[in-house]
């Protein structure tokens, strides 16, 4: 067990995701949410990595996947960090409490 | 050949019109010009009918007309009247025009208030002249709507809570009817399991008497909300109260018969033998909603909530001659849907000309109007007298129609209910004079009162039209009786059916 | 053979004279609808005399029997066969009566207003009431259908309620046409509900065919006897039932407690309305119905017979204590209406038997004459001195001799002195009550010097007493003068006490006993001399009593009064029976039908209706917690949601 196997990279790819879970779940900057974010699709591409190596070695589908998740996370962020400065204007803050009016 | 899908076209159209329109006089009198001409087509079709009927045509509904509308469930454009649903008819249109007239000098969202009004009546009409309980539920569903909004918008009080109350209690009513409508629609079969929404085909094929036991109950309670049936009738006081003049009108003139007419025209007719079971029941609860209203009555200081709440009384008439189940009482109970919703409608009109020029319609505060604005003091009188059933008046004739009929029936309970319901007509008279000595005669109680104008042209008309008709009915009844009473005994045919079924 | 169409002209020409008024002459003619009101009247008048003469004596006998003949009939609203509301026109010996009095009094009355509300501003409505009232009066006796009676029954009903109303913005006047019409609605829902009953089991609702169905053994009336509710067969229910209708419109005790109220309407309309004509529909309404009442059913009868001779001693004992002329007049009214119907109550059906029947209608015809012209004398007197108060008169002898003579006459006739009119009246109804009922006859007897007292004790306090000062002197300088010169009305106002006073001297020869019998058969009577000693005497002494205690002013009465001081008093509060209404209707159904209806509305009803909608909002009060507002709220729901969708994959066992 001194190969670096499948195994190891899912635990890593898991702790990464459930460490963006968390940030998401109790940050309350919307930056750092979104950083949150960021951290859960990593973890995924990860595992699409990990599993198009050791799986599927010969084929690109997971690789390609990675990208188109990369990309699209990049437009993400972008149409994020958008909303984020426009709620901004509205509340002169960033903390996701202070954006409710979705309440009831 | 006359059309009746004119009926519905000319006030959809009018309503249509009236949202093109540029001003406020324009938009009246576009409205005034479209109700009249419906006016004047209503009588042209009872004066047609008239003739068919005396050139000896016997089918039971004269100038049907019949589109698949939907083939898969077998609904259908059906339409055709028989008298009940002309007299139904005429009644809508009197109560449009002079709704129209008195509501000329609205100012507020003047488009929209017309535009509503005359999509109300569309529902009536549609409701009264469909022969098809699909569509019938369709114009009813119509008709309720706008008058959340006439609440709602242009009403006066606790409008918003009146309106919220009167279209949740008017929904569930609906809805328990269109339950009762699909049960009756899924028992029906007119050969190869197809089923029909047919109203005369399933009169003629009798429902299993289970069923019907189950039925009756949905649509008989259903439109019982609409026609104030105790105790559903809660709707009716704060709704009427709230409710502009012209709304007030509609809801107690056309919307309130409606339910009248379902519980006879679809209930009943229908469901004979069921109706014959729950006879007593709807006996007791008229008798209740008549005495019970008119002693709720006796207490109520503001001029509408008195003659809502003498309405309830009255739409308790109906009602009590329904479930009496005899021939006379049913055609007082049609006798007494057209004269309540003409007198009513008067009496309402007459207490929103009074409210708009005193700004009060507390009794106590009110007084001495005969003096100052003798045309309404009159008209309000006039009402007054008709509701108490004065003879020479139709509110006369339709009582004694349904005391005559009721006192046919021998059951010793019948024969109490009778009893009660007569005895009503005492109380009546109190409340009766009561608001009219305080309000209208005695001495003026507010200087500004002096200053009060009298009525203009166009609520002098909507007061004559509505008079003219009340008279009509009160002085020679033997026109109306002769319109309705064959399509009466039609109907009674079917419960007699049910009597010896039972 | 009769014209139909001129007798329906009867009461139609009323009516077309009130619509008249009230559309067209009220805005444009204001000042000729006196006139016109007038003259139509005339012409009624003119027309139902001469029905009159035809039908007594040319057409009416058939074989000495006098016929129910039914002019005209058309059927109105039908209800199902053979029950139907006809709109038609019965003539017989009390109708024919009937319109001859209706018209002329009315007419009278006509012309009396025409000076009488001279200066009133609404005198074209007052024209326009009198003539519907005429109408509604006019279709009343003529009615060939019960139904068509209670028609017409409410339609005087609501005409009286109009024309006691007249002077709409004085609150007393308000209050007293709403007291008449709700209490004489009170006793129609009786006439209605004994409509209802002797229609369902006689299957007609036609008078004739109801009273020969009810008359002859059958299965009608076997079926209608057999029939029972509370120990009394339902002809009796249905009978008594339509005589509280009766009683209610004729004032009788306990159903009597509008018509004192109702003089606050102008004294004409209570001379025509509450004196001769509609008070006494009741009385016509038995009359109408006599052969059932006594051949079927002499239960009912003995209650008419009972309710009438109470009614009468109580009023008269009223009468002698009130103080306002106008009441005073409306209890004598009252108590001669005891009269009649007591005499219908102690008569039999046909032959010497029928002679209370006869006598009653006697009595109706000889009291709207000389009781229209006791309230016309006392309009005069008001009109004159502007106060209703027996205090504010006296000595009016000298300034209105005209009014004094007739007024004087009238009370004569009342007081049943030979040889006025009221004499011949009242000694048949006590005969006849002296052959069938003795105990009725000693009470009759001593109302009768009850009567004459009272009406003598009006009759002084009036004219006689203490000197006339003017009370409106201290008011009104120059109207005094003006109307010093002016003591009595016009002549108008005159003329109508004039012939009145006349008729009150002759009317008694009228030979009734050949005219309006029980079965149509003249009826024979022989006049007693030694009979009518005693009445005359009582009737004597009372006037002699009151000529004491009232001709000049003294302290007697005072005295007197003082020495019956409980009772007196209870006399003159009317032995309470305003409070007792007062209370049963205020405090009884008012607070314990009229409240808790009200209440249970509001809270119960309404309340039911509320708490399903508050119940749904606490429902969804409790669930809308969940939607915060808040992000990570909403991705805490959506990740468990995930982890729970896992969880359930993997370890559910498919």
């Amino acid at each position: 067990m001194n190969e670096i196997g499948l195994t190891h990279i899912l635990v890593i790819s898991t702790l990464l995701f459930f460490i963006g879970v968390y940030g998401f779940l109790t940050r309350r900057n919307m930056i750092i949410m979104l950083m949150a974010i960021e951290l859960i699709l990593n973890s995924v591409n990860i595992n699409f990595v990990a599993f198009n190596k050791y799986i599927y070695s010969g084929k690109l589908d997971g690789l390609f996947f990675t990208l188109f998740i990369t990309a699209i996370a990049a437009a993400e962020a972008a149409v994020a960090i958008a909303i984020i400065i426009n709620l901004y204007r509205n509340y002169k803050s960033i903390d996701i409490n202070d954006a409710d009016s979705m309440k009831y | 050949m006359t059309n009746l899908t004119l009926l519905i076209v000319i006030p959809l159209l009018t309503a249509l019109a009236v949202l093109f329109c540029s001003d406020a006089k324009q938009i009246r009198w576009t409205a005034f010009l479209g109700s009249i001409i419906q006016l004047v087509y209503s009588s042209a079709i009872l004066y047609s009918y008239t003739m068919e009927r005396i050139a000896g045509n016997t089918s039971q509904m004269l100038f049907e007309s019949r589109h698949t509308w939907y083939r898969a469930l077998n609904i259908e454009y059906y339409v055709g009247v028989d008298g009940i649903s002309i007299a139904m008819i005429l009644l809508t249109a009197l109560v449009v025009v002079s709704g129209i007239l008195i509501s000329w000098k609205m100012e507020i969202l003047t488009k929209e208030f017309f535009f509503l009004l005359l999509l109300l009546s569309v529902g009536a009409y549609g409701f009264f002249i469909s022969l098809d309980l699909f569509t019938l539920f369709f114009f009813l569903e119509i008709a309720v709507i706008p008058k959340f909004l006439l609440i709602g918008i242009w009403g006066s009080g606790k409008k918003e809570y009146s309106a919220m109350k009167l279209a949740l209690m008017l929904m569930a009513g609906s809805a328990l009817v269109l339950v009762g409508i699909l049960a009756t629609y899924f028992n029906t079969d007119i050969g190869g399991g197809v089923h029909t929404f047919d109203i005369l085909k399933i009169a003629h094929q009798p429902i299993s008497i289970n069923v019907q036991q189950f039925v009756f109950p949905l649509l008989f309670v259903g439109f019982g909300v609409f026609t104030a049936l105790f105790p559903f009738h809660t709707w009716a006081p704060d709704g009427h109260s709230s409710a502009p003049t012209a709304a007030s009108m509609f809801l107690a003139g056309i919307s309130m018969k409606l339910g009248g007419y379902g519980c006879l025209r679809v209930a009943t007719y229908l469901m004979p033998e069921a109706a014959q079971h729950y006879s007593w029941i709807i006996v007791l609860l008229a008798t209740i909603a008549i005495i019970y209203g008119a002693f709720a009555t006796l207490m109520q200081k503001d001029l509408k909530y008195i003659n809502a709440y003498s309405s309830v009384s009255h739409c308790g008439f109906v009602l009590l001659g329904i479930g009496m189940l005899t021939k006379t009482a049913i055609i007082g109970a049609v006798m007494q849907m057209v004269s309540h919703g003409l007198m009513t409608a008067l009496f309402f009109g007459a207490i929103g000309m009074i409210y708009e020029r005193t700004h009060t319609r507390q009794v106590e505060q009110l007084g001495g109007l005969l003096k100052v604005i003798p045309f309404l003091g009159v008209v309000y009188v006039i009402a007054g007298l008709c509701s108490l059933g004065l003879p020479g008046f139709s509110g006369f004739v339709a009582e004694m129609t349904v005391f005559i009929g009721s006192w046919q029936h021998p059951g010793m309970f019948n024969r109490i209910a009778t009893l009660l319901a007569c005895a009503s007509i005492v109380v009546t008279a109190v409340y009766i004079l009561r608001a009219a000595g305080k309000a209208v005669m005695g001495p003026i109680t507010d200087e500004h009162y002096l200053q009060l104008k009298d009525a203009t042209w166009n609520e002098k008309l909507a007061s004559v039209l509505l008079i003219m008709a009340i008279l009509s009915i009160g002085i020679a009844p033997f026109w109306f009786t002769d319109l309705i009473s064959a399509d009466t005994q039609l109907i009674m045919e079917n419960i007699v059916r049910g009597i010896t079924n039972k | 053979m009769l014209d139909s169409t001129y007798i329906a002209l009867i009461p139609v020409i009323p009516a077309i004279s009130f619509l008249l008024i009230a559309l067209v002459g009220r805005r444009y003619f204001p000042k000729l609808c006196g006139i016109a009101g007038t003259l139509s009247l005339l012409v009624s008048f003119l027309l139902s005399s001469v029905v009159a003469c035809q039908y007594f004596f040319e057409v009416g006998k058939v074989e000495g029997v006098y016929q129910k003949i039914i002019a005209m009939k058309q059927v109105w609203l039908q209800f199902a066969p053979g029950v139907s509301i006809d709109m038609g026109i019965l003539l017989d010996p009390i109708s024919v009566m009937m319109i001859v009095i209706v018209t002329f009094i009315s007419l009278m009355v006509h012309i009396y207003s025409l000076g009488y509300m001279k200066e009133d501003t609404r005198i074209s409505t007052y024209y326009s009431f009198l003539s519907l009232f005429t109408f509604s009066m006019l279709g009343l006796v003529l009615s060939t259908n019960i139904f068509q009676i209670y028609i017409f029954w409410e339609l005087v009903g609501v005409s009286s309620f109009l024309l006691i109303g007249f002077y709409y913005d004085k609150p007393s006047a308000v209050a007293a046409s709403k007291k008449a019409f709700i209490v004489t609605r009170f006793a129609d829902l009786g006439f209605l509900i004994g409509i209802l009953i002797l229609s369902y089991y006689t299957e007609t609702l036609d008078f004739r065919t109801l009273i020969a169905r009810l008359t002859t053994d059958g299965s009608y009336l076997s079926s209608i006897i057999s029939a029972s509710f509370i120990g009394c067969s339902a002809l009796t229910w249905g009978l008594i039932l339509v005589f509280i209708g009766g009683a209610g419109k004729s004032a009788m005790f306990p159903l009597h407690i509008w018509l004192p109220d109702a003089m606050e309407g102008p004294t004409p309309v209570s001379a025509l309305i509450h004196a001769a004509t509609m008070v006494v529909a009741g009385v016509y309404l038995v009359a109408r119905l006599f052969p059932v009442f006594s051949i079927s059913c002499p239960e009912a009868l003995n209650v008419v017979a009972y309710i009438g001779i109470f009614s009468s001693l109580f009023a008269a004992v009223i009468a002698c204590t009130q103080t306002d002329i106008k009441r005073v007049l409306a209890y004598s009214t009252m108590s001669q209406i005891g009269f009649m119907m007591f005499a219908l109550g102690v008569s039999g059906y046909g032959g010497e038997k029928g002679l209370g029947y006869m006598a009653s209608m006697f009595h109706l015809f000889t009291h709207a004459i000389f009781k229209a012209l006791l309230f016309l004398g006392a309009g005069a007197v008001i009109h004159y001195v502007h106060s209703n108060e027996m205090n504010d008169m006296g000595g009016l002898r000298k300034n209105m001799p005209v009014t004094h003579i007739t007024f004087l006459l009238a009370c004569l006739a009342i007081a049943g002195i030979p040889p006025f009119a009221g004499f011949f009246s009242k000694e048949e109804i006590l005969l006849a009550a002296w052959n069938s009922n003795k105990f009725i006859f000693y009470v009759a007897i001593i109302t009768a010097a009850l009567t004459a007292f009272y009406m003598f004790r009006l009759y002084f306090s009036i004219f006689w007493n203490k000197e006339f000062k003017p009370a409106h002197v201290n008011d009104n300088g120059v109207k005094e003068t003006s109307s010093h010169k002016n003591h009595e009305g016009g002549i108008s106002m005159l003329f109508p006490l004039i012939i009145l006073a006349i008729l009150s001297v002759i009317a008694g020869f009228v030979p009734f006993n050949r005219l309006v019998t029980s079965d149509g058969v003249e009826l024979n009577t022989e006049f007693h001399l030694s009979f009518s000693i005693a009445p005359v005497l009582l009737a004597i002494a009372g006037i002699t009593i009151a000529t004491i205690f009232y001709r000049k002013q003294n302290n007697l009465p005072q005295k007197f009064s003082n020495s019956l001081n409980g009772f007196y008093t209870a006399a003159y509060k009317k032995f309470y029976m305003d409070e007792l209404y007062l209370f049963i209707t205020k405090k009884i159904i008012f607070n314990c039908v009229g409240k808790p209806a009200a209440w249970i509305d509001k809270y119960i009803v309404d309340g039911a209706i509320n708490g399903i909608a508050g119940i749904t909002a606490i429902f969804s009060d409790l669930i809308k917690i969940v939607q915060s507002g808040k992000l990570q709220d909403y991705a805490i729901y959506f990740i468990s949601g995930v982890i729970g969708l896992v969880v359930l994959v993997i370890y559910w066992k498919f």
